[in-house]
């Protein structure tokens, strides 16, 4: 249910900012912590550290988050109504997964106005892998009347290692239900602010021209040179950074797991947008995903030897 | 007697494993049971997405009781002896066991064990707690706080409750008490996830079905299917539309619901430009929709039928509205793939198109899709004359086949992969040959798929599926046990069942070579150096030396000319051992395939033994006519006599340790029954022969039966093994005559009876 006590304008089913602030909400009050986006690119919520190494090690964990992805591929010049090469995913990490989740689950979408007696809401096989990462965990595809609005993981794996206690993790597609519930066809139609008249913002207020700049420099112009560079430079920073991390030189303790994983993000974007250009063959794609993830691994390795991977200063 | 009712509350369970995890719950339980002593009348298993549920009828209450002796050592054995004794058969005391004895051994103790058969909810709680953790999920995970434990229990989605209860109709049953991981057993579970509240108290199996059905959920998966079909066909009828059944597509939604409420939605008719294939793809895989047909036209309708898991509130109104703006959405991208596509092929030569295959990879090593397409045209246009096509159509129709693997609405809906191709075809005014091959030459997909008949299809199926082989052959990509990636069987059985069905002629290895010469000539693989041991592993696998000379020769001649002069000799190895191992390969799926259709087995065996068997349909119709023979008098008193010529001789020439082959004496012939058996085979061999050449088998086969009274009037008067070691060789020379005679027919020795 909908706060009713809610003004219109803040009302999940008439603003995008009001479902985020209603989701925020929901989880804030179910004991997250509510963290803004990572600073950095990356193409799903997943990346942001508060998931990827979060995820690892024995402590407990749960935090809430809007993060920006970028899919450089998936841009569309601003032509589409459904596809966009930037979108929001609102990302919840809970380790060790709840008894419970999945009523978690059905709770935030009561929250943000799907009435579950009228609408269709199902759990469909979905397993869940990152290349990548080194990634994969076992859950489903939310579907409400028959359209995907939710990932939702028991992370099995992440990093290469085995996630203990395993954690669970919900990906919502906040477009797609902000166009459910506000009953629009065309993303760019999106009430941003659930304003009305003079003061009603749109999404595409915000980003149509960002789609359509960035379309064009993901597919023509992005500087390959540089991104070939970039990545080069990403890859050998981060075995730089995480080789200098151990403390003593031994492999007990690593102080410094955090800007070495900055590192693989960078040079996990730098990939996908040399992918949109069109300059990786198919047998390179598979050499630079096999790149990102060794980073990937170390990374994990070196935040499960940090306090908070759960080996404590001595 | 008592029943048993289990049930395994979850959460979803991935539809596709559902029924085989029914099955084997039943399996894994019934048989420990039955291990246990403890038989049942029957046994049903339930499942629906969230539970797994097994009832078993009629158990007994308690195991039977055991009694068992056992032998101990000799009264006044040593202690240690004694000890031994009484521990293994669990005595307290020596006191315990009786003395029996015995005239030959003597006094010996015997000890005489009684054990009661335990209470069967005793035995059931031992059970399931193993069958449980022992469960064998496609893909099981962990979950929650214990699953850092090492011990923690996997399952293929957290695994929330469990009923387990057992009593006699009459009574009320009891909760057979247990634990797994932390979750106990008890009698309660839950209905549908939103249709219904709370926990329900379920005593035995009726009861648990009818609160269950109060509560919103179908247990039994066949009504679930009864329920959709019917209710989606009654839909259809009063809307005067045909259902587009899908028995796939029924198995997976009754998988996804517990509380099946079939809707009708409908879309914008103009999507109906686009190909109803297209929009059946679209509906089916990506919305796990049924599509209609409108039999006025026999053409889709622009309405489809959707099951939902909810009896909503408002009779369904908004999961109609929600389902047709998702449909509408994935409508208006195929649509728009199908007219970009149009776009593109008007604007974009083929010859162009084709080109942009060169930075597609098929396989690592085997090259790009372009040079693949290359090949399927090349070999194609050779095969053309042997099918009946006209070679240039043939080839045009071979590198077009593919075109549409590029196109925008094949990158979407995989599944329409070759259907498109016929279309834009069509729709790029190409002959129908050309348009045909390219949906045709997939086929057949399996077993049960049509075989291409038209000519140019014939060609580039053949062409396709031969090039597939070869390719992998040549890596050493080959099916091995259950795995089988790149579908090989079915490739082969493809290229059997075109062949035969349609009456093809030519030996299988000529084409074969020639599309190893072209993987040679691309230098794609580079496994030279392994070709010498590949050979011998083949000579190893019972190759008919003679057999192996020949395969040799005609793989050379035909590898050679075409592209691969410039290669060594030992390419020319590799070549040979890919070409003699594929033939081996189809000759094992032509097996199977002919065991299917009812051959003998031993029938087929005895063809192959023999060299050069690589023209399919010749090989079914020698054995098609070795099977009437046998089943006549003749052929089975020839069989026989045969036999025994082959039998003498394998003795005797294993003790001499020559092999004898032609070369007798008339001179020596003394007996009028050797006469007349050496005449007989020197009339018939070159009638045999000439009938042979004409491909007669039926005749060639008469004439051998003219062997039978000779040979048996032989064996009844002769004896081989004469005491004149000269007569005694050139009887065995007549026996080898034999033997070469009917082996121009089939190995007999490789028959059975």
């Amino acid at each position: 249910m909908i706060d009713p006590a809610l003004p219109p304008h803040m009302r999940p089913d008439n603003s995008f900012q009001g479902l985020i602030l209603a989701l925020h909400a929901f989880w804030a009050d179910k004991g997250c912590v509510v963290l803004q986006p990572y600073d950095m690119e990356v193409g799903a919520g997943t990346f942001h550290p508060a998931t990827t190494l979060r995820a690892l090690g024995p402590l407990p964990w749960k935090a809430a988050y809007v993060q920006p992805s970028r899919r450089p591929k998936d841009g569309r010049y601003g032509k589409n109504p459904n596809r966009l090469q930037h979108y929001y995913q609102y990302q919840v990490i809970l380790k060790p997964s709840p008894a419970d989740l999945q009523d978690l689950y059905l709770a935030s979408l009561s929250a943000i106005g799907i009435d579950l007696n009228l609408h269709d809401v199902r759990f469909v096989e979905d397993d869940w892998e990152s290349p990548t990462l080194g990634a994969w965990g076992l859950g489903w595809e939310c579907w409400c009347d028959g359209m995907e609005v939710s990932q939702f993981t028991y992370f099995q794996q992440v990093a290469g290692f085995e996630c203990a206690p395993v954690a669970g993790e919900l990906t919502y597609g906040l477009e797609r239900l902000a166009m459910y519930v506000q009953g629009v066809e065309n993303v760019y139609d999106l009430n941003f602010n659930g304003r009305e008249g003079d003061e009603k913002v749109t999404y595409g207020d915000v980003f149509l021209q960002a789609e359509e700049e960035y379309s064009r420099h993901n597919f023509e112009h992005a500087d390959t040179d540089m991104l070939f560079e970039q990545f080069r430079m990403a890859e050998s920073a981060a075995a730089k950074y995480l080789e200098a991390g151990w403390e003593d030189g031994t492999k007990a303790r690593h102080l410094m797991a955090q800007p070495a994983y900055d590192q693989c993000i960078k040079a996990s974007h730098v990939f996908n947008l040399l992918d949109a250009r069109g300059v990786i063959s198919v047998t390179e794609r598979q050499s630079y995903i096999l790149r990102v993830r060794e980073l990937a691994k170390a990374c994990g390795a070196a935040w499960l030897a940090t306090a908070a991977g759960g080996t404590p200063a001595p | 007697m008592p029943d048993l009712l289990l049930e395994l509350f979850c959460e979803e369970i991935p539809a596709r494993m559902q029924a085989g995890a029914a099955e084997s719950l039943r399996k894994l339980v019934t048989d420990a049971l039955v291990e246990r002593g403890l038989v049942y009348e029957g046994a049903k298993a339930f499942v629906t997405p969230r539970r797994l549920a097994l009832a078993v009828h009629g158990l007994p209450a308690q195991q039977p009781d055991t009694h068992e002796e056992r032998k101990g050592p000799r009264v006044g054995a040593p202690q240690g002896a004694i000890d031994g004794f009484l521990k293994a058969a669990g005595l307290a005391s020596i006191d315990q066991a009786r003395i029996e004895s015995d005239p030959r051994k003597g006094e010996f103790y015997v000890a005489h064990l009684h054990k009661h058969g335990r209470a069967t909810p005793e035995v059931i709680a031992e059970i399931i707690p193993q069958v449980i953790r022992a469960f064998p999920w496609p893909k099981s995970m962990r979950w929650g706080k214990g699953s850092s434990s090492p011990t923690t229990l996997r399952w293929v989605r957290p695994l929330q409750s469990i009923l387990c209860t057992f009593g006699p109709e009459t009574e009320e049953p009891e909760v057979v008490a247990f634990e797994v991981d932390g979750i106990r057993s008890g009698d309660v579970t839950r209905g549908h996830r939103f249709l219904s509240e709370g926990t329900i108290r379920v005593r035995r199996l009726e009861d648990w079905m009818a609160k269950l059905e109060a509560a919103f959920v179908v247990v039994d998966r066949e009504r679930r299917k009864d329920i959709i079909l019917n209710d989606a066909k009654d839909l259809a009828l009063a809307q005067g539309l045909e259902l587009v059944e899908d028995a796939g597509l029924l198995e997976e939604i009754s998988g996804l619901v517990e509380w099946p409420v079939v809707l009708m939605g409908s879309f914008d008719p103009a999507f109906l430009d686009v190909p109803d294939e297209v929009i059946r793809a679209t509906i089916r895989i990506n919305q796990k929709c049924f599509v209609l047909r409108d039999p006025t036209t026999g053409r889709l309708a622009n309405k489809f039928v959707l099951v939902s898991n909810l009896a909503a509130s408002d009779g369904g109104t908004a999961i109609i509205a929600g389902n047709e703006r998702v449909i509408r959405a994935r409508l208006s991208d195929a649509k728009f793939f199908w007219e970009t596509d149009q776009k593109t092929n008007a604007t974009v030569p083929l010859a162009e198109r084709l080109e942009k295959f060169g930075n597609v990879t098929f396989h690592e090593k085997l090259g790009s899709q372009l040079e693949r397409i290359r090949r399927i045209a090349a070999l194609a246009k050779a095969l053309a004359p042997v099918v009946g096509a006209d070679p240039d159509l043939t080839e045009q129709a071979a590198l077009y086949a593919k075109s549409d693997l590029r196109t925008e609405v094949v990158g979407e809906f995989p599944e329409v992969q070759g259907l498109m191709g016929r279309y834009y075809a069509r729709l790029e005014g190409l002959p129908e040959e050309i348009a045909a091959a390219a949906e045709e030459h997939y086929k057949p997909q399996g077993p049960t798929d049509i075989v291409p008949t038209a000519p140019v299809s014939i060609a580039v199926a053949l062409a396709d599926k031969l090039d597939t082989l070869v390719g992998f052959w040549a890596i050493d990509e080959k099916p091995t046990g259950s795995k089988d990636p790149y579908a090989l069987r079915r490739a082969a059985l493809g290229v059997i069942r075109i062949m035969l069905e349609n009456e093809v002629r030519g030996r299988l290895i000529i084409p074969v070579a020639r599309t190893i010469g072209m993987h040679l000539a691309g230098k794609r693989f580079n496994q030279l150096a392994q070709a010498d041991q590949k050979i011998s592993e083949l000579e190893q696998i019972n190759f008919d030396p003679e057999k192996i000379r020949e395969l040799r020769d005609v793989i050379a001649d035909n590898v050679q000319p075409s592209s691969a002069l410039d290669f060594i000799d030992m390419s020319k190895d590799l070549a040979f051992a890919i070409g003699s191992d594929l033939l081996a390969f189809f000759a094992g799926r032509l097996k199977v395939s002919l065991r299917e259709a009812g051959a003998r087995h031993d029938l087929v065996d005895a063809v192959f033994a023999l060299p050069g068997q690589d023209d399919l349909l010749l090989v079914v119709k020698r054995v098609e006519a070795l099977g009437r023979f046998l089943a006549t008098e003749d052929g089975k008193n020839l069989l026989a006599g045969s036999k025994r010529a082959a039998n003498i001789l394998r003795i005797e020439e294993k003790k001499d340790g020559v092999a004898y082959e032609g070369g007798v004496d008339v001179v020596l012939l003394h007996e009028p029954e050797e006469r007349a058996l050496a005449d007989a085979i020197a009339a018939l061999g070159p009638q045999i022969e000439q009938a042979l050449a004409r491909e007669d088998f039926e005749a060639a086969m008469a004439l051998l039966a003219g062997l039978r009274a000779p040979v048996d009037a032989f064996f009844e008067k002769v004896t081989v093994n004469a005491e004149d070691p000269v007569l005694r060789v050139n009887r065995l020379r007549l026996l080898a005559d034999i033997r070469a005679a009917t082996r121009s027919i089939a190995d007999f020795d490789r028959i059975e009876g």
